[in-house]
């Protein structure tokens, strides 16, 4: 593996600590991606290391930063538990000593004006973070590519017509993760992409036979 | 970049005729395909933002987030302008600097994780003291960043800059080795010395165990970036005498990854040991934590 030499002179974000800090926000940050809408509710629930410290790292103001879209080096993270009710989020902070997750892991049930999200995130070192469950699907999205996560039946062809419309519309794949829950159950495909895919061609999948939902995360 | 060693960068650049930024910037090119200039830029602004930190961090005096630390920085940097410091101006400015930096941290500020946040004072506290003391441009200090990351890419490739992995040896030691060889770049050293001024600083950290009261990055991390921050401008004074580190620099390297590899979990910025289990490091814990008998 190369390392880069912004991995050595950064990344620059706010501290004090990149897994409990830093990639706490960009957990918030994935929330508010996916919702495409200001976040206007949140249940945050905290497991693990982050249930224990999130006091003394800040990993409730990181969260609720990434919710109001502050990115990892914005100083407004700092503020933000007094700057949510301003920006018109109400939140509520919980934790729970289940110890079947990660010692990072954060629970967001969210809500927007039209949407609604449960997002389950893994900070997992360095900035780094893993989206682990969406809406009750298993994933694992790391929000470093565009990212198309599409949930749908598990039947023959999905995958292949989904693959058809990118191809039409020159979407190349980088990298494609499909998994089920059982045979001829639901099936959740995450494809990242080159570029970001446009919300018309989303609508497109998202109207195909089968599919359940679509979901698109532009890098950050 | 890939530069699997300290050698090979020093090869790399005296086949092509380059001096070690430029071969650690072609480097970087070469693997992530971004232009130099724009490089350049990146490294440029990044400065910027480790000038912020250090500006935000003497001047700000209160406590950090969990209350354990905060203000010594202003304390410090008070007394070297008082000229009570037993240290050259400069030695005192880069201390104040780097615990400026890292208290900004411990206060969620914004800082440059280099290479990673628990001990991001030290380079930025050396460059910034240094510009300061002698007149040096934003490009010389750009350049002398470039040298650094090329260190730490090396050290991050061959050992690791993770205190999990490796303790407080692989972060606060790889910060002073970038730091103490980006000095003596800047400050005119050859290839030689720079790269053996790395090693001195690496070899003097060998062995350090990270383990933070309560899990957090200030105790002992603060005045720890302030200690090595002055460590490294001792080892790049070695090396601009002309010592010579005795094991080269990519043995050194592979010994603090094979210490690492040693080293008790409990030491490993799991607060299970050390600093993090005295008395008080585990009744701050409580405090801050809020945990009940």
């Amino acid at each position: 593996m190369a390392v880069g030499m912004f991995d050595m002179l950064g990344p620059i974000t706010v501290g004090p600590s990149s897994s409990h800090t830093a990639g706490a926000v960009r957990i918030g940050l994935a929330c508010r991606t996916i919702l495409k809408e200001k976040v206007i509710k949140a249940k945050i629930t905290f497991y693990g290391s982050f249930a224990m410290t999130y006091k003394g790292h800040g990993t409730d103001k990181a969260v609720v930063g990434g919710l109001l879209g502050f990115g990892t080096s914005d100083l407004r993270v700092r503020d933000s538990l007094k700057l949510a009710s301003e920006m018109g989020l109400s939140y509520s902070i919980h934790t729970d000593d289940n110890p079947r997750y990660h010692p990072n892991t954060v629970y967001i049930e969210a809500e927007s004006e039209h949407n609604k999200l449960a997002l389950r995130g893994v900070s997992v070192g360095g900035g780094a973070i893993k989206l682990t469950e969406i809406n009750g699907f298993e994933v694992s999205v790391n929000c470093n590519a565009d990212t198309l996560i599409v949930f749908g039946r598990d039947v023959i062809g999905v995958f292949y017509s989904i693959a058809a419309i990118l191809k039409d519309r020159h979407y190349n794949i980088a990298t494609i993760y499909l998994d089920r829950e059982r045979r001829a159950g639901d099936t959740v495909i995450v494809i990242e992409t080159d570029q970001a895919v446009d919300s018309d061609t989303v609508a497109k999948i998202q109207n195909m036979e089968n599919i359940i939902g679509v979901v698109a995360i532009e890098k950050f | 970049m890939k530069i699997p060693s300290i050698q090979s960068m020093l090869d790399g650049a005296h086949g092509n005729h380059q001096t070690l930024w430029q071969y650690v910037l072609q480097s970087e090119f070469l693997d992530s395909g971004v232009p130099a200039e724009k490089l350049i830029e990146r490294v440029l602004s990044t400065y910027s933002i480790m000038k912020k930190a250090v500006e935000n961090g003497i001047r700000e005096n209160g406590p950090s987030l969990s209350g354990l630390t905060g203000g010594d920085a202003f304390k410090y940097n008070t007394y070297m302008i008082s000229g009570r410091s037993l240290l050259s101006s400069f030695n005192a400015r880069a201390i104040a600097y780097a615990i400026a930096t890292n208290e900004q941290n411990a206060s969620m500020g914004v800082i440059v994780a280099a290479p990673t946040a628990g001990a991001s004072g030290i380079l930025p506290g050396v460059l910034i003291a240094a510009q300061q003391e002698f007149g040096f441009s934003d490009e010389d200090i750009v350049h002398s960043l470039i040298v650094a990351s090329g260190i730490g890419a090396v050290i991050a490739t061959r050992a690791t800059v993770s205190g999990a992995a490796g303790g407080c040896q692989a972060e606060v030691g790889s910060a002073a080795s970038m730091a103490a060889g980006a000095l003596t770049f800047l400050l005119g050293g050859n290839d030689e010395q720079v790269v053996h001024a790395s090693a001195l600083a690496l070899k003097n950290s060998l062995g350090l165990a990270c383990d933070p009261v309560a899990g957090l990055v200030e105790v002992p991390c603060i005045k720890r970036n302030g200690v090595y921050a002055s460590m490294a401008i001792t080892a790049c004074d070695m090396a601009l005498a002309g010592i010579k580190s005795v094991i080269p620099p990519d043995e050194v390297i592979d010994a603090m990854f094979q210490i690492g590899s040693i080293l008790p979990s409990s030491i490993r910025e799991t607060a299970e040991g050390g600093l993090a289990i005295t008395p008080t490091g585990i009744e701050a814990k409580k405090r801050i934590f809020g945990i009940k008998e």
